[in-house]
């Protein structure tokens, strides 16, 4: 079984904060991390090698700091990392990165030999398009499941468990195939400092254009059919009715009422 | 002099800290409240390596340092005492000495498991009378053929019950006082030695503290650590190093105090503003936090002279004394912050007051880091 | 780009034929768009028996109907669907094609959107089109609802693009409406690599759809401990909702992950909206900042939750929720 993780650096958005004079994102300080739902679908892909023999390769699209991601993958689990990066792919929208990561996974491919199941997570927590994982799919002509919570591998087919709004449904599919990954009902797990100070030391090739062979026409900005016109930082403000009485039950009173003269109740 | 993480330690410290704050902070109020040794933890602790960081690898160990050693200690105390003792005593005062002083074959029977975190350590010096005049040994060792046979008890011993593995001093000599001290390596369930009463304590209530008991107990002559009669040294070398790792425990504390309150200062409102906006608490937050990163220099440089092979007797007690001190006043001062609430179960701050206390204690007091140190200055 | 005409919006359809709510949504803005400039509003469905669909439809403003109706498509499959929609597309060049956000939206729209190598901006909360230049303004929330982003997609066509549920709101429905159905066929499909085997009834605790749910009374860290969520649940039973969450409480293990509403749960776009005891970190803003009327009890003052509150009630939480479910209880028997 051969695997390979798709995962993505991103700043942890939980730690991101407003400068309130210029309202505009403080980046600086920002902690790096694997996506959140990457690191789930490398779990994933673990508990599949706990189980059976398997190579994990993580590959990612980025610049050079994006092997920091690479080495935390590399100690939980991964058992190879390939770094594709190059200025001609930065301004990438998610259709020229499926592109780019499709001619990436056929460079690693020669080295790795096939893979039989690609992992994404379902979406990046900083862009959370969702979209990169299916048209990465597209672009290789691979059957996708997405949103998946569980995953077993039986002979020469896998069953996946999809999330949806509407309850679970299992799915099943031919290898190759792609799948990108929720929440599982589990934890990534934990380093051990071995596994960090291997992955610590690790060396991590880095993929460029001219080894992807990737066409220059379809990568980066040129290569991205969508443009980023502005961006702004919302302002929460709506001078909501604020009720602040002495007694909590009278400021329940209060509510209720309003909330009837507006018909909500 | 170089101020700078390098890359690997700040990655370990990343992955402490990620642990601590995930699975060991959930429990730390529940595992104080009822006196309950985490062994769940321990068990995950042992599989990530946490368990014989400077320790070779060829020993069950990951090659790391005392640096990291240390880091790790601070990072688990942040969010619970308990936890960060349970490292230290294991490390420090039992895989330590067999590692410095063991045999190659009391090394690969007892310090690769220890390392390896498959079993737990403790260290047994202390006695109902002899506490910091630790010369003053009443457990006794007499040679019988080829064993030793152990009479007497240690008190206050952490990790008592969950280890495996104990560091035990006696008398081998009664006339020369600490030059017939002996150290051995006793296992749980050797013929004679029995886990005495669990103490009941105000701080770290989840570690266990109990008695040895040793009635006619009979240990394999081989069983002797380094040579007899030079166990005094031993014992003194062990703490040393010891202190390194309680002193991380202090500044794990204090730190983990500081951490609570920010936050809990930032919202509370009285007197119509934040309580952070009055200037006593962002002076008394200053003062703290200052002290905190003095203290961590202070081990750091000491685990440091540690790691590099020199002296660090006094740089340890250094560190021991002030870290633990500081880590006293900080919870101290933390629990003022919090007012009434910080007095009530609801928030931690008054269990690291509560574990801050002992460490001032445990593995020399504050008064026998101070003669450690004058000692060290030529105060005669 | 030149012969790309209109603006079309795919309402998905579940087994039964009846249409997904966010597709009806989604005829709201697309029937601006396609006024400001001068095009057609068509909904595109594929389904099995579909009647229902194509009648809601065109009752919520569709001015053409192109369906495609075969039992082929009554589940969904990411393979058929998008050989399918390819067709369509290559046949009528719409100009603006949009998706509901669900997860086979999500799943079909970057397939298509590749297929046809053309632009798709995900999960956007406001649309509008330039007149001039015929591109659609999508503007959607980036870094956890931190920042957001105007997007264009100014070269290709078709543009497309999708919505999460709930973000727009239905019109008022005209029954009396009839529209040209255009019934279409396919080349028959080919086996297909990926596909559904079973699905799975939810157990009753996962069974929550707060995606269409019209009142969400969520709980936080604020409610302390995991029994007081009964509190949050008795006012969700007075008002006749459901149970949301933040993600805190159910990092702390007090509620499933069904219920997490925000970046990293569900988005919601209830009529009603009570956030108690959480503190409005962004992520969770992200995902409820579209609710009609939001309402916060909270402590602390300066909980950013207050933010977007049409209604804030600072105070203890314990006392307030009981007092605010026995006063809605009263008014409902009143009225009633």
């Amino acid at each position: 079984m051969n695997i390979l993780v798709c995962v993505k650096q991103v700043p942890d958005t939980t730690e991101i904060k407003i400068n309130p004079e210029t309202n505009t994102l403080i980046r600086e300080g920002v902690p790096s991390i694997v996506n959140t739902f990457d690191a789930f679908a490398l779990e994933m892909a673990a508990r599949i090698k706990d189980t059976q023999d398997a190579k994990i390769v993580v590959m990612s699209m980025g610049p050079d700091q994006a092997k920091k991601a690479l080495k935390e993958c590399l100690a939980v689990g991964a058992d190879k990392a390939y770094l594709v990066s190059d200025r001609a792919f930065s301004g990438s929208d998610t259709l020229a990165t499926g592109y780019i990561l499709s001619e990436a996974m056929k460079a690693v491919e020669a080295q790795e030999g096939p893979f039989d199941i690609i992992f994404c997570g379902k979406q990046a927590i900083d862009g959370d398009t969702a979209q990169t994982g299916p048209q990465l799919a597209e672009h290789l002509d691979y059957p996708q499941i997405t949103c998946i919570s569980d995953i077993t591998v039986e002979d020469a087919k896998i069953r996946a468990t999809r999330e949806t709004e509407y309850g679970k449904e299992i799915w099943e599919s031919s290898m190759p195939v792609l799948v990108t990954v929720t929440k599982p009902p589990y934890e990534p797990r934990y380093p051990t400092i071995k596994t960090k100070m291997a992955a610590n030391k690790a060396e991590i090739p880095v993929l460029t254009i001219a080894e992807v062979k990737a066409d220059p026409e379809k990568s980066g900005l040129k290569g991205s059919p969508t443009r980023v016109k502005k961006t702004y930082v919302p302002v929460l403000n709506k001078n909501g009715i604020i009720i602040k009485e002495e007694m909590a039950a009278d400021s329940a009173k209060k509510l209720a009422g309003l909330l009837s003269d507006a018909g909500l109740v | 002099m170089d101020f700078k993480q390098d890359e690997m330690h700040q990655d370990l410290i990343d992955m402490y800290r990620d642990f601590a704050q995930n699975e060991v902070k959930p429990l730390a109020a529940e595992i104080d409240e009822n006196e309950r040794f985490p062994d769940e933890t321990v068990v995950k602790m042992a599989e990530m390596g946490l368990l014989g960081i400077p320790f070779p690898e060829e020993y069950g160990g990951t090659s790391m340092d005392n640096l990291s050693y240390a880091q790790c200690v601070e990072e688990l105390s942040r969010v619970c005492a308990t936890t960060g003792v349970i490292v230290s005593a294991h490390t420090s005062l039992c895989a330590w000495p067999i590692y410095a002083f063991g045999t190659e074959e009391q090394k690969q029977k007892y310090l690769v498991p220890l390392a390896s975190g498959a079993k737990l350590g403790a260290f047994g010096l202390t006695e109902p009378n002899a506490g910091t005049d630790s010369g003053m040994q009443k457990t006794t060792a007499v040679l019988d053929g080829d064993s030793y046979i152990l009479n007497g008890s240690k008190l206050f011993i952490t990790n008592a019950g969950p280890a495996e593995t104990y560091v035990v001093f006696a008398m081998t000599d009664k006339e020369k006082g600490t030059r017939g001290i002996s150290a051995f390596i006793v296992e749980k369930g050797m013929p004679g030695f029995s886990i005495g009463k669990q103490e009941h304590k105000m701080g770290i209530r989840a570690s266990a503290t109990a008695e040895l008991v040793f009635e006619d107990c009979k240990i394999p002559k081989e069983n002797l650590l380094g040579e007899e009669n030079k166990g005094f040294k031993i014992a003194m070398m062990t703490l040393d190093g010891g202190r390194i790792g309680i002193a991380a425990q202090a500044l794990g504390i204090a730190q983990g105090a500081i951490d609570e309150t920010v936050p809990y200062v930032n919202t509370r409102v009285q007197f119509n503003q934040r309580v952070s906006q009055f200037q006593n608490t962002q002076f008394e937050l200053a003062d703290m936090q200052t002290n905190v990163d003095a203290a961590r220099l202070l081990i750091y440089r000491a685990a440091c002279a540690k790691d590099a092979g020199e002296p660090y007797s006094h740089l340890a007690a250094m560190a021991k004394l002030f870290a633990s001190e500081v880590s006293s006043d900080v919870t101290r001062r933390c629990v003022q912050l919090f007012g009434g609430y910080g007095y009530t179960r609801e928030y931690p701050i008054e269990r690291m007051m509560r574990d801050a206390k002992i460490t001032e204690i445990y593995e020399g007091t504050s008064e026998v880091q101070k003669m450690v140190i004058s000692a060290w200055m030529g105060v005669k | 780009m030149d012969g790309y005409k209109n603006i079309w919006v795919w309402i998905e359809t579940s087994s039964d034929g009846a249409a997904r709510s966010v597709g009806l949504e989604l005829l709201t803005p697309g029937r601006k768009m396609a006024d400001t400039i001068g095009h057609s509003l068509i909904a595109v469905i594929i389904g099995s028996g579909a009647d229902a669909a194509v009648k809601s439809a065109m009752a919520y403003g569709a001015d053409q109907v192109i369906l495609l109706d075969d039992e082929c498509f009554a589940h969904y499959n990411t393979e058929i669907f998008t050989d399918a929609l390819q067709e369509l597309v290559e046949k009528y060049k719409p100009d603006t094609v949009l998706f509901g956000a669900t997860a086979n939206g999500r799943d079909l729209a970057p397939r298509i959107a590749s297929r046809v190598h053309t632009g798709l901006t995900a999960d956007c909360t406001e649309l509008s089109i330039d007149a001039e230049t015929g591109n659609v303004q999508w503007t959607r929330p980036a870094f956890g609802g931190n920042l957001m982003a105007v997007i264009e997609c100014p070269n290709t066509r078709p543009q497309m693009g999708s919505v999460r549920p709930g973000v727009f709101k239905k019109g008022l429905r005209d029954d009396s409406r009839t529209v040209e159905v255009i019934n279409e066929t396919v080349k028959p499909p080919a086996e297909s690599r990926a596909k559904i085997v079973e699905f799975i009834a939810d157990a009753a605790e996962n069974m929550v759809n707060l995606e269409e749910a019209e009142i969400i009374v969520s709980g936080g860290r604020g409610l302390g401990k995991p029994e007081n969520f009964e509190l949050v649940k008795a006012l969700a039973d007075a008002l006749g909702g459901v149970v949301g969450s933040s993600r805190a409480a159910v990092d702390e293990g007090w509620i499933p992950h069904a219920h997490q509403v925000g970046q990293t749960g569900k988005t919601v776009g209830p009529k009603v909206y009570v956030a108690c005891g959480i503190s409005g970190a962004i992520q969770h803003l992200a995902g409820m900042s579209e609710s009609d009327t939001i309402i916060a009890i909270n402590k602390d003052p300066d909980a950013s939750i207050f933010g977007v509150a049409d209604y804030a009630i600072v105070g203890d939480l314990l006392e307030v929720l009981p007092a605010l479910t026995a006063e809605v209880k009263r008014l409902k028997a009143d009225k009633a």
